[in-house]
């Protein structure tokens, strides 16, 4: 086991502080571990490769220019798509290291990983996974699609908007670079107490997790205010709460959500943080300090996380659902009150998360009868899909595949989490592979589907053009039987005991749930492959796969009534609504577009100032990890004068010139006259 | 649907009057603003609430050391709060000025209100050092760790609110009471009210309570 010496010598080495460099020194690199090696090999050639050209082809200006320092909702929106997509690539590349490992551990063999290196896998898998992958990809679906189905020219506050996406990159920056500088936590995604402590944890991996988790969790504090407001205020005329598509809805929800439990992470974070920095006992084992009271805290924001995540997917497949089978939503109503309802609900049953810290009977009983109270609600909504669908002309293009793949596999992760929810029950399935099964069977089955669902249905509205189905059903298909294949062993192994996050096994007895398991996670591998080929061969063929009308689906919500994709101003003139599925009746009644009369539009000026603030705020959070203390000093004071600086700008939006509105009107005109032809 | 009609039919969108048709669109963004920051005050507010709930559970675990009535001298809290609740008053007045668009007065009162803030973190300071200096630092038991988050996490906001209070003097001294303004100094009114309710729950339930009990 020379390796892991290796590996005490350079965490000692890096425990030295440093008045200039802090805990930072040669020893630091991982590179003494072969896949770190390889990996950072690998990922500097293709960074390399791509920073190259986009040097080659000058495209950083115009990166800066128009993506970077915009706060054009659509653009920020495909922004958290763009780091949604890249973080699910290195997540999933930990799945895989984690099966591969397993499949070898549990055949008799050693693995390739050891078990210092495996527990920071599955705790940065777990951590990449929710906070940014599915996050971005969340936040990224609600930016873009949610204004335009408002009839709304931008969120309420566009330049905290770009403010928030920053944030969340600097989050993920530092993450990735606990790759390859230092170590990542080794405490799993949650970061339980007293492990996660300074006793336990000394290295530098738990304080990248801190400091990651801290700004990013601002971000999306910020970013939820944001969508609240946008919703709540700026919907377009005759637009009343009962007339707004359920997506909207569930974006409305999500965002309440986010404001009330994001601040909880941040402040049990924050007091962790204080724990480790500064010495203090709120969650340590001596000095009256309460472990279990982080475990209390942290559950009561991750649940509601999980239903932060769930609702507007639940939302995407509302839209799908009546628009590929071209009747109106069965049951908008009780949709609305469904998703109000498990909004509510879900910040009622953190506890059954620890039903085994022994909190007694009675609380028990509770916690789990509010959990399966849960199921009620959502068991609503899959009922209200199936109504929608019955007797209607269903067309099966690849969102709706999702679609029925989605409500197959979430029935089934709804059962079994009823199933935990049995406090007694839950005993026995604590911490098994059977809870791992369930909440990817959810999270996979519910989220991951209705993201790809969602990108697949809402592509030709951003880019002008269609994906090409043939590899998006390649893509379904794998995704399906693979995921079937690497989890459903995984419920076997868990009623048979199995715990989670075990690296080593004793009894080869366990080896064939494994192997199935690790070609279950080959497929979803190829699921993914998929997808990016899909992308790929739909930008070759775009021509041909040109949307001009805007509405390539037969939508039924507003986003469907301006352009693809729309211009930045989203609409020329505010759309009128007076009833759901507003752009349906407009089709009906035979509306005609305006031609002519435009106005000025007032729209807000672009702003580096959101890069600059997360770029300093990452300087900050890198210095703080190493005890690299005037950094951090003068990056979080540099952060503070600049924030302050900006509030001295007053010129912060313009008038678009009538002209100017005519001109992209009119050669809208023309491509609608051209696709009618 | 490709038609080009002349006249487009009312009811599907808002046609605007050429030459009216930006003030809609601002009075839309300052109420947005306002709501907005309430939505950030009570995400604030859950942060206190966490430290509340801390303290709640914590705040009895002395670990063998000093118990709140060792440590508060509760006239000198006494004199804090005041001081605090003062400076709401004055920024009641400063808001009153400025609503009779009075660029003069409401800077005085703003002023002062600055001042009994300042005096506000003195005090806490003070408090803060001589707890220090005995030996009752936030590393000492899980008591004296969730009292110093509490107090202190409030303290940094008054000392926020006070930053912020210093950048809206001078940019009133540079435009004086301008639309946007007049909006700031609102927000800066609901925090700085917002950060004196959170201290009548931190003085009721840390100080008070400690003391009595």
């Amino acid at each position: 086991m020379s390796l892991s010496n290796e590996a005490a010598d350079g965490i000692a080495r890096a425990t030295g502080v440093d008045p200039i460099f802090g805990k930072l020194s040669w020893g630091v690199f991982p590179f003494y571990e072969p896949i770190i090696l390889y990996t950072f090999i690998v990922v500097a050639i293709g960074g390399g490769a791509v920073v190259g050209a986009l040097t080659y082809f000058r495209l950083w200006g115009y990166l800066w220019k128009e993506w970077f320092t915009s706060i054009d909702h659509k653009k920020i929106g495909i922004m958290y798509m763009v780091l949604g997509l890249v973080m699910l690539l290195r997540g999933f590349a930990d799945a895989l290291m984690m099966r591969g490992h397993q499949a070898i551990a549990a055949s008799g063999g050693e693995g390739f990983l050891n078990a210092h290196h495996y527990d920071q896998i599955f705790t940065a898998h777990g951590v990449i996974m929710i906070f940014f992958v599915a996050m971005p990809f969340v936040t990224g679906f609600m930016n873009y699609v949610m204004p335009l189905q408002i009839g709304a020219r931008d969120v309420a506050f566009p330049f905290l908007n770009n403010l928030s996406f920053w944030l969340t990159v600097s989050g993920a920056v530092l993450i990735m670079m606990s790759l390859f500088i230092g170590e990542f936590s080794t405490a799993g995604w949650l970061a339980y107490a007293p492990f996660s402590g300074l006793d336990y944890s000394p290295s530098v991996g738990m304080d990248y997790y801190l400091w990651s988790l801290n700004i990013a969790g601002i971000g999306t504090t910020l970013s939820g205010i944001n969508l609240v407001v946008t919703i709540v205020k700026m919907r377009a005329p005759g637009m009343t709460l009962m007339k707004m598509p359920v997506f909207t809805w569930t974006a409305l929800c999500t965002n309440i959500l986010i404001v009330a439990t994001f601040p909880v992470l941040t402040a049990t974070l924050a007091l962790l943080t204080a724990d480790r920095y500064l010495g203090t006992h709120f969650f340590t084992n001596d000095l009256g300090g309460n472990p279990m009271m982080y475990v209390n805290l942290i559950w009561i924001w991750g649940h509601p996380e999980v239903y932060i995540l769930i609702l507007p997917i639940f939302g995407i497949f509302s839209e799908i659902v009546p628009t590929f089978t071209g009747k109106r939503l069965f049951g908008y109503t009780s949709m609305v009150y469904a998703t109000c309802v498990i909004m509510i609900l879900s910040y009622l049953v953190w506890l059954h998360h620890f039903f085994t810290m022994g909190a007694g009977a009675n609380v028990n009983a509770f916690f789990g009868i509010t959990t399966m109270v849960i199921s009620i609600p959502t068991g609503a909504k899959i009922f209200n899909w199936l109504f929608t669908m019955y007797k209607g002309r269903i067309r099966f293009e690849t969102p709706m595949l999702w679609v029925m793949g989605f409500m197959l596999t979430f029935v089934l992760g709804g059962m079994t989490g009823v199933l935990l929810a049995v406090p007694p029950a839950d005993y026995v399935l604590h911490n098994s592979l059977f809870l791992i099964a369930h909440f990817h069977n959810v999270i996979i089955g519910g989220v991951v589907f209705g993201i790809f669902a969602g990108i697949i249905y809402w592509w030709p509205k951003a880019f002008g053009f269609k994906l090409e189905p043939f590899w998006g059903k390649v893509s379904f298909w794998c995704w399906l039987i693979g995921f079937y294949l690497a989890f459903m062993p995984l419920y076997v192994l868990g009623l048979m005991g199995v715990t989670r996050r075990l690296s080593q096994f004793e009894d080869t007895f366990y080896s064939i749930y494994f192997v199935i398991a690790l070609f279950g996670a080959l497929f979803i591998a190829a699921g993914i492959g998929a997808f990016l080929v899909q992308i790929y061969v739909s930008i070759r063929r775009r021509d041909e796969l040109r949307d001009t009308t805007g509405d390539p689906w037969g939508g039924r919500t507003l986003e469907w009534s301006t352009s693809s994709p729309p211009p930045y101003y989203n609409f020329a003139f505010t759309p009128r609504v007076h009833e759901l599925d507003a752009f349906t009746q407009m089709k009906r009644e035979g509306f005609v577009r305006p031609t002519e009369g435009f106005v000025p539009i007032h729209m807000p000026r672009y702003t580096a100032t959101g890069v600059v603030m997360a770029g300093l705020l990452t300087v900050m959070g890198f210095a703080l990890v190493w005890h690299i203390w005037w950094l951090a000093a003068v990056s979080f004071a540099a952060t503070l004068v600049y924030g302050i600086g900006h509030t001295f700008n007053y010129d912060r939006d313009y008038y678009v010139p009538a002209d100017e509105v005519k001109d992209i009107e009119d050669q809208r005109t023309q491509a609608l006259a051209g696709a009618a032809e | 649907m490709s038609d080009t009609g002349a006249n487009p039919p009312k009811e599907f969108f808002v046609i605007e009057d050429p030459h009216h048709g930006d003030d809609h669109g601002e009075h839309h963004h300052e109420t947005g603003t306002m709501l907005g920051f309430w939505i950030y005050l009570m995400s604030d507010c859950l942060i206190f609430g966490i430290l509340f709930a801390t303290y709640a559970v914590l705040g009895q675990n002395y670990a063998a050391g000093p118990a709140p009535a060792d440590l508060f001298e509760i006239e000198k809290i006494l004199l804090a709060t005041f001081a605090l609740l003062f400076s709401s008053i004055t920024y009641g007045f400063a808001v009153l000025r400025m609503d009779m668009d009075d660029l003069r007065g409401t800077v005085l009162w703003l002023i002062v209100t600055g001042l009994f803030g300042a005096g506000f973190l003195y005090l806490e300071f003070q408090e803060f050092s001589h707890l220090w200096h005995i030996g009752a630092t936030p590393m000492a038991s899980a008591f004296l760790s969730s009292f110093f988050f509490l107090v202190g996490t409030h303290g940094l906001h008054v000392l926020g609110g006070s930053i912020w209070l210093i950048v809206l003097l001078m940019q009133l001294g540079q435009r004086g009471l301008t639309h946007e303004n007049k909006r700031r100094v609102m927000c800066l009114s609901l925090f700085w009210h917002f950060l004196d309710l959170i201290w009548i729950g931190v003085f009721s339930l840390v100080y008070l309570t400690g003391v009595l009990l």
